[in-house]
């Protein structure tokens, strides 16, 4: 029989991120699966009595929380803490948790402290023949395997996007608080507070329906023999500031600046996507001026609808990895693009 | 006695993100088809963790670079002639698998035991630092584990930025979602950097760095000791290229309003 331990943390506003709640479904699924198994909530964090109201009719066994100030931070060691603390109390055998950006840091950490093995970037759960097997990525998102462990317990992190997030009716649940000393030590670290990207600088931004992908091809020489950095930075910032699309660039893009060449002004390595760079989950995604092989275009493996505009029909970016692609001038296109978009916007003021 | 920091960089290698890659069943498991042969890099955020090290030791009189890689060394000695230019460190060998395949936890036991054998290490001086992620595994696990076996607290990862503050203290730029940094601080030593891209470029190549760093570089590897991964815990039941093909449909000729407008339509929908 397996026990499975949900691992969750709250956020500052004391709710439960959209990808805890996609790996509670996770572990709801496979608790379904796996016969005689029993599925156990621990959150870390504060307010977590809010947080749990929210997935108390999930259907779990109990719930444990380690809860306090101390641990309202994302903080390696007090994290570690408080996880193995939840891990040694409820004894799992499974443990399923959202690959957040928190947990990501200190899950496998922590999981060490208790004997047990962590997997991250999970994208899928299966039950075949009454075992556990987990699908993750290898060679950034170039391979993919289905794995399984022999060893118990086993962490899980699962990433976002995979599962449908948990949604129920809120109601009280009891709530078993473990009770945690913090050395002196484990606080030591302290967050002293976040760091905003310049204003005006578009980033990846995970919530948006579009990603548009800017290639190196927009800092290139055009038809008239001339770069135009300037129209190429424009056009790109009033088609997000329109769209609100979430802004990727290929790699060559990025680098580029540090070898003394042109480039747009806004981009830096948090925009880059492919093998160096973030695989970003959005449903639609366009691809201008980029060029690439297989290596780059794994920056979009992810984004379900995928358009591109290239001068080249045969683009390895675009070919066999896009839905459409127009073979056309991407400095005319989105200017259109742009003066449409900038219409209806106006009509509907 | 010195005051400088001692930085150990922990890194493997990795096939050039140019080759294609096509995984096959060797007898140890799952590998890379003539994985041997495929040209190799340092591993990519762990380049930027030596480039990072290499920069924050010329700020600080005394201090040390090391760099732990745990790879086949005739592939390493090929890497090395590149790297050693990049910037002065000290190599430590050791002679083992560094496929994506093999189970992290093998690796960090080895990391971590190499790193307790270098002679007159200094813990209240010591930054560990590599790569938040392996551009081959890609799992964040090994740093996490290494800091845990030599009972490190202070660890940190996706980090683009430290440091140094008047009093000595550090402030650490992790990376977290749409651009933002979360910035901690801690005044006390050992800690573990797991680094994202940083900031800084990649360094040009100075034959003069590569010719100091190679008279330790190739004792280093000739003595490299040999381990074995075993994957004892972890069973992979199959591993493939993701079937990803898709029918491009190809559009030529269209006037640029008509693209546009199918554009804006596919958006809004």
């Amino acid at each position: 029989m397996e026990k499975i331990l949900v691992l969750l943390h709250t956020e500052s506003d004391g709710s439960i991120c959209r990808g805890g709640l996609e790996s509670l479904n996770a572990s709801l699924s496979v608790k379904t699966q796996l016969a005689e198994s029993e599925l156990v909530i621990g959150i870390v964090g504060n307010n977590v009595k809010s947080a749990v109201s929210n997935i108390a009719g999930c259907g779990a066994k109990s719930f444990v929380a380690v809860e306090g100030e101390q641990f309202d931070q994302p903080r390696y060691c007090t994290d570690a803490i408080a996880i193995e603390s939840i891990m040694k109390a409820v004894k799992p055998s499974i443990i399923i948790a959202p690959a957040t950006i928190r947990w990501n840091r200190v899950v496998p950490g922590a999981a060490y402290r208790v004997g047990a093995a962590a997997d991250t970037h999970i994208t899928g759960v299966l039950i075949k023949d009454g075992v556990l097997k987990a699908s993750r990525w290898y060679y950034r998102q170039r391979i993919e395997a289905l794995i399984h462990r022999t060893q118990r317990p086993w962490v899980l992190l699962i990433d976002s996007g995979v599962f449908k997030p948990y949604s129920g009716v809120p109601a009280d649940a009891q709530i078993e608080i473990l009770n945690v000393e913090t050395p002196e030590t484990a606080v030591q670290t302290r967050v002293i507070g976040y760091r905003e990207p310049p204003v005006g600088h578009q980033t990846i931004r995970p919530d948006a329906k579009l990603l548009f992908v800017a290639g190196a091809g927009w800092t290139k020489k055009q038809a008239d023999g001339k770069v135009h950095i300037e129209e190429a930075e424009k056009l790109i910032l009033d088609f997000l500031n329109l769209t609100r699309a979430s802004l990727g660039s290929s790699k060559s893009l990025v680098d580029i600046g540090s070898e003394g060449q042109a480039v747009l002004s806004f981009l830096s390595h948090l925009n880059q996507i492919g093998q160096t760079g973030s695989t970003p989950r959005h449903p639609k995604g366009l691809a201008t001026c980029c060029h690439g092989e297989e290596p780059h275009t794994v920056g979009w493996r992810f984004i379900n609808e995928r358009r591109a505009i290239n001068l080249d029909p045969n683009c390895g970016w675009a070919r066999g990895k896009a839905d459409v692609l127009y073979v056309a001038d991407a400095f005319a296109v989105m200017r259109k693009v742009n003066e449409l978009f900038s219409g209806s916007i106006g009509k509907k003021r | 006695m010195s005051n400088g920091y001692q930085i150990i960089v922990c890194s493997g290698i990795v096939p050039d993100p140019l080759q294609t890659l096509e995984p096959v069943q060797t007898p140890t498991g799952p590998g890379l088809k003539n994985e041997m042969m495929l040209p190799a890099v340092l591993d990519t955020w762990a380049s930027h963790a030596l480039y990072e090290a290499a920069h924050l030791a010329s700020k600080v009189v005394g201090s040390k670079v090391w760099l732990v890689s745990l790879a086949p060394k005739t592939k390493l000695q090929q890497v090395m002639m590149i790297v050693a230019q990049k910037a002065q460190f000290e190599l430590v060998a050791v002679d083992c698998p560094s496929g994506g395949f093999s189970d992290p936890y093998e690796s960090a036991v080895v990391l971590a035991d190499t790193i307790k054998s270098i002679p007159g290490l200094d813990f209240n001086r010591l930054f560990i630092f590599g790569g938040w992620e392996s551009a081959s595994r890609g799992a964040g696990v090994t740093l996490q584990i290494v800091g845990e076996r030599l009972g490190i607290i202070n660890q940190f990862q996706g980090v683009d930025e430290i440091k140094i503050n008047d009093d000595g203290s550090f402030d650490v730029y992790e990376r977290i979602t749409e651009g933002k940094h979360q910035i901690s601080q801690f005044s006390k030593l050992p800690a573990i950097l797991g680094w994202a891209t940083g900031n800084l470029p990649e360094p040009k190549n100075n034959p003069q760095i590569g010719m100091v760093n190679m008279r330790t570089i190739m004792p280093s590897i000739q003595r490299a000791k040999q381990v074995k991964l075993e994957n004892k815990n972890l069973v992979f039941t199959s591993v493939q290229l993701p079937k990803q093909e898709r029918t491009t449909r190809i559009v030529k000729d269209m006037p640029v309003e008509e693209i546009a407008r199918e554009i804006v339509e596919w958006i809004k929908q």
